[in-house]
């Protein structure tokens, strides 16, 4: 049996993880992004009424429509649904936030609620569909874009870029990885970690737009991407109550400082294989010296790029209840009439 | 008072007036004054007599002026007058025009220390030297200042004749019973008491004296009436961006947050989160009212503005949430410190067209409670966001009230399908579950929320674009469809918000109609109309869209006068978009002076309109 067809731990096919038909341009990165959430959340087996998927507004934003569709969905409004998965994951914090943004939606119009979100650490994977331009309305600039950067339409874009996953190491998110919607090894690798991580992870995905910026030259392209990526690492991600293959890894004479293992919050793990460079996600300084030298090297540096010990959750912060708050019935919701006696007291 | 642009001189009679004048303090903003106005208006109520304190503040932290004035009415009226007969005058940068605001036979008190001279020789005067008293109280240098101020406080005792032992219990009360501050404060009241007692000659007419008309009252600010209404209504997200005077609503909620913490585990049961905007207070709201929680949020006007997207969202995605709105005037640097109903129009039509929000209008601290719990009843209900407008009149200002009335209904979440067996009993009863269909026929479809374990249970939201199994659709006939339920759900509504609260005799030509807190001024100015001979009916509007009773009333008489503080009379615009027949003798009365409305206004202005 192929994985495509193999049913998981609840029964379910790959197949069963799908959504409606997408409406995107044929051969759009969004799609498949939406293509390795489907896998991933197949794989790990989710279960699919504990899974929101949260979204702004642009393309990107669409796409909770054509994954999981056994999942409830928000399309929100343009930039501002950390707000909403913010009081969603309040509400109640049984439930796995998928959300999908886009360049523009993120790093524009939602740059205020990305930055306050990550500082709340709410608990969420934030993926952001990288493209460069705003697809939806036909093509601008994002801020995103590469300096220089010149487009049929709009011409050259003369502002410097603003590197969004740098934003998030600085702002506090604990889990920040970068990918390439054309590599689906690595990127459902970090998803799978993203999924597991105890509090906000960031992660920004090149994801080209075949319409309005596909040229070679844009570093936002499919053969830029497939030409220029590089690994930081090989990451292997091993799930909750699976033990990793800890002894292979000795034995197998990897030198010590090549494979840096983390363990999650939830009891996965993270393995990390040295590939082209040293780089240790643990270090916020590292994370930023190495975000500062791919944009001014132009390098197209991907995988796990910060990680760092969770914080509380916004949830755990304010100590509420361990019951979802949307669950609670009227003997939590309501106090007494002796207590509204004894409150009125109080004013007499 | 200088901003007091209806007060007019009038000569004050000379035998002895007893619990039925007005007095204010004059001081500089971040003086320490509240305490020693606090425990005046306290020490009133305690006395038993009907009071209202009504606070001027600049929108400042120290140092521009500010007034407070408190009213007493053995009568029980408890509107701002429009005449102050009394001035503590203790701010220098405004009392020449406190003392010329005051009527003939008015009463000023002015610290002796300013040598300010007798500028009027047909008032009242009394100079207390309080820096001399200050000094011989026995306080600590640093507190000196703010304890200034407990020097009137002892002269009115004396002067006024409030007994002291009460002003001690109102400044327990003052200091949560703590009786070092107490006595601190009390040593400077005595003081000062003594010295009026020893060197003043009461030359004025003005007397409190016991009554026994606040027992079993309470005294509260509307903002915290709210509070603790949203609590008992079981909120449990609580998002929200500082602005006055929306701000203590919060605090509120903060302080009594004690009321919903689980006494097993200590855990609480409601989150508040400080949002970085309300753009963003709004959004948490939704998410949480979308996952089946309870959540609110509090602003004013110009946080109002910054929702509008969001509420536009929530209108059409079918969000429950509730959003309070403390109204005041204009922008931010409009004038943030006054009151105002300018925001009606704006909030009922909020969003990008075609849509039509739920306004609550609760008019005393009383309704600010109950509608603080049934605001959540309603938006589950209606499946809507509920705006609550209140104001800063009513949300600041602290106001005699019975006890607040425990809900008397159970809580409602409407129709929510909040787990597998209430989705599968809606299965087996219909056949089928379609997130906006109209299974009864009311506007009001059927949904679940995230977590429900059933196949069928999950549904796509998104504002607009969906036909009634919330499947993307850019099919007009299905946008139209919708349009149509959404305005069936409208006339719902209509039916299940605030009934009016409606004063009728049978033949009387003269309707009023007014809503929020113009209703004790409206109450006190229907009274004097009486006695000139004029009889009025009245109608308070508690809500939009109007119910059924509110268009009766408007045809029901021959002539209405619709009053309200703003000024572009917006809900006399909203009867008149309402009401399909001729409307032509419903005539509009805005005031909109960013100060309470006063009886006073109200009684001249239908006098003058009547007698035309
Ligand atoms: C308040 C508001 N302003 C503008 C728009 C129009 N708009 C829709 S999508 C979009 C840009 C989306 O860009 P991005 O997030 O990069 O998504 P992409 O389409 O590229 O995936 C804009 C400006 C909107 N929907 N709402
Ligand atoms: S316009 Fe670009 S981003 Fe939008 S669907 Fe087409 S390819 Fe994708
Ligand atoms: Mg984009």
């Amino acid at each position: 049996m192929t994985t495509r067809n193999r049913t998981n731990d609840l029964g379910l096919t790959r197949a069963d993880y799908k959504g409606g038909k997408s409406t995107l341009c044929p051969g759009c990165g969004h799609d498949s992004i939406s293509n390795h959430i489907i896998s991933v959340a197949h794989e790990m087996s989710l279960p699919m009424h504990k899974v929101i998927k949260m979204s702004g507004i642009g393309c990107s934003s669409k796409t909770p429509a054509y994954f999981l569709g056994g999942s409830h969905a928000f399309n929100a409004i343009h930039g501002r649904m950390p707000s909403v998965v913010t009081g969603a994951t309040l509400a109640n914090h049984s439930l796995t936030a998928i959300a999908v943004s886009g360049d523009g939606d993120t790093g524009s119009i939602g740059l205020g609620q990305y930055k306050h979100l990550m500082r709340r650490n709410v608990p969420m994977v934030y993926i952001i569909e990288n493209n460069g331009v705003y697809g939806l309305t036909k093509g601008q600039f994002s801020a995103t874009a590469d300096e220089g950067q010149v487009l049929k339409y709009y011409g050259r874009n003369d502002l410097p870029p603003i590197d969004l996953a740098l934003e998030a190491v600085i702002g506090g998110c604990t889990f920040v990885g970068r990918g390439f919607s054309g590599d689906s090894k690595q990127v459902q690798a970090l998803l799978k970690a993203a999924i597991s991580h105890h509090g906000t992870a960031v992660l920004d995905i090149i994801s080209p737009c075949v319409t309005f910026n596909n040229r070679p030259d844009s570093t936002k392209s499919y053969v830029y991407g497939k030409d220029n990526q590089i690994l930081l690492h090989e990451i292997d991600f091993t799930p909750q109550g699976f033990v990793p293959a800890r002894e292979e890894i000795t034995v197998d004479s990897y030198e010590s400082g090549e494979v840096i293992e983390v363990e999650m919050h939830d009891g996965s793990f993270i393995r990390l294989k040295k590939l082209s460079r040293d780089h240790d996600p643990r270090s916020r300084s590292e994370a930023v010296r190495l975000l500062e030298e791919a944009e001014r090297e132009q390098l197209f540096l991907t995988g796990l790029i910060y990680y760092e010990e969770p914080r509380p959750t916004l949830g755990e912060t304010l100590e509420i209840h361990s019951t979802p708050l949307a669950q609670l019935t009227e003997a939590h919701l309501r106090p007494s009439r002796e207590t509204l006696d004894d409150v009125m007291k109080r004013f007499m | 008072m200088a901003i007091d642009v209806q007060s007019s001189p009038q000569a004050v009679p000379e035998a002895d007036l007893v619990n039925d004048f007005a007095l204010m303090v004059a001081t500089k903003n971040g003086s320490g004054s509240q305490t020693s106005n606090l425990v005046l208006i306290r020490t009133l109520f305690k006395m038993g007599i009907p009071v209202s304190g009504k606070n001027l503040f600049p929108s400042n932290i120290k140092g521009l002026p500010t007034w407070y004035t408190i009213r007493a009415s053995k009568d029980g009226y408890i509107a701002r007058r429009a005449t102050t007969e009394i001035a503590i005058a203790f701010n220098q940068d405004t009392a020449a025009q406190d003392i010329a605001d005051l009527p003939v036979g008015g009463v000023c008190m002015i610290p002796q220390d300013w040598q300010w001279g007798r500028s009027r020789d047909d008032i009242t005067w009394y100079e207390v030297p309080v820096k001399e008293l200050i000094t011989q109280a026995e306080v600590p240098s640093d507190f000196r200042d703010r304890i200034a101020n407990m020097v009137y406080v002892g002269a009115c005792a004396h002067l006024f004749d409030m007994p002291l032992d009460i002003i001690y219990e109102a400044l327990l009360d003052q200091f949560n019973g703590k009786e070092k501050p107490a006595k601190m404060n009390y040593d400077v009241i005595m003081l000062a008491h003594e010295w009026a007692a020893n060197n003043l000659t009461k030359a004025d007419p003005y007397h409190f004296a016991p009554l026994n008309l606040t027992e079993g009252k309470i005294l509260i600010e509307g903002n915290e009436a709210a509070a603790l209404g949203s609590l008992f209504g079981g909120v449990n997200v609580a998002a929200w961006y500082p602005i006055t005077p929306s701000t203590s609503l919060i605090d509120g909620v903060i302080s009594h947050l004690n009321l919903r913490r689980d006494p097993e585990t200590g855990k609480n049961t409601v989150a508040v989160v400080q949002a970085e905007d309300e753009l963003a207070a709004i959004g948490m709201i939704i998410g949480a009212g979308w996952a089946g929680a309870r959540a609110m949020t509090a602003t004013s006007g110009p946080g109002i503005s910054l929702m509008a997207e969001f509420a536009g969202l929530a209108y059409f995605a079918e969000i429950p949430c509730v959003i309070w709105d403390v109204t005041r005037v204009g922008p931010s640097t409009g004038l943030p410190t006054r009151t105002s109903q300018g925001d009606l129009l704006f909030m009922y039509f909020l969003g990008h067209g075609d849509s039509r929000q739920i306004v609550m209008i609760p008019g005393s601290v009383a309704e600010c409670f109950e509608f603080g719990w049934r605001s959540f009843d309603l938006a589950e209900a209606v499946q809507t966001p509920v705006f609550v407008m209140s104001d800063l009149d009513l949300g600041m200002n602290l106001w005699m009230s019975d006890p607040f009335d425990y809900p008397d209904t159970p809580i409602n979440r409407g129709k929510t399908l909040a787990d597998r067996g209430q989705l599968e009993g809606f299965l087996e009863e219909f056949g089928e579950w379609y997130r906006y269909r109209d299974y009864d026929k009311d506007g009001v479809t059927y949904r679940t929320i995230p977590g429900v374990e059933h196949r069928q249970a999950a549904y796509f939201t998104r504002g607009t674009g969906h036909n009634d199994m919330a499947v993307y659709s850019e099919r007009a006939e299905d946008w139209v469809q919708n349009m149509e339920r959404l305005h069936r759900k409208f006339d719902t509504a209509r039916t299940l918000v605030p009934q009016p609260i409606i004063d009728h005799t049978p033949d009387n030509p003269v309707g009023l109609i007014s809503y929020g807190s113009n209703d004790p001024a409206i109450a006190e100015a229907r009274d004097r109309l009486a006695a000139s001979g004029i009889q009025t009916n009245y109608m308070r509007i508690r809500a939009l869209p109007f119910a059924q009773a509110v268009k009766d009333f408007v045809m029901g008489h021959e002539r209405v006068y619709v009053i309200e503080n703003n000024s572009d009379g917006q809900m006399h615009q909203l009867l008149r978009l309402d009401i399909a027949e001729d409307t032509t003798h419903m005539a509009a009365m805005p005031l909109g002076d960013t100060l309470p409305m006063t009886a006073q206004w109200i009684f001249d202005e239908i006098t003058a309109r009547e007698t035309n």
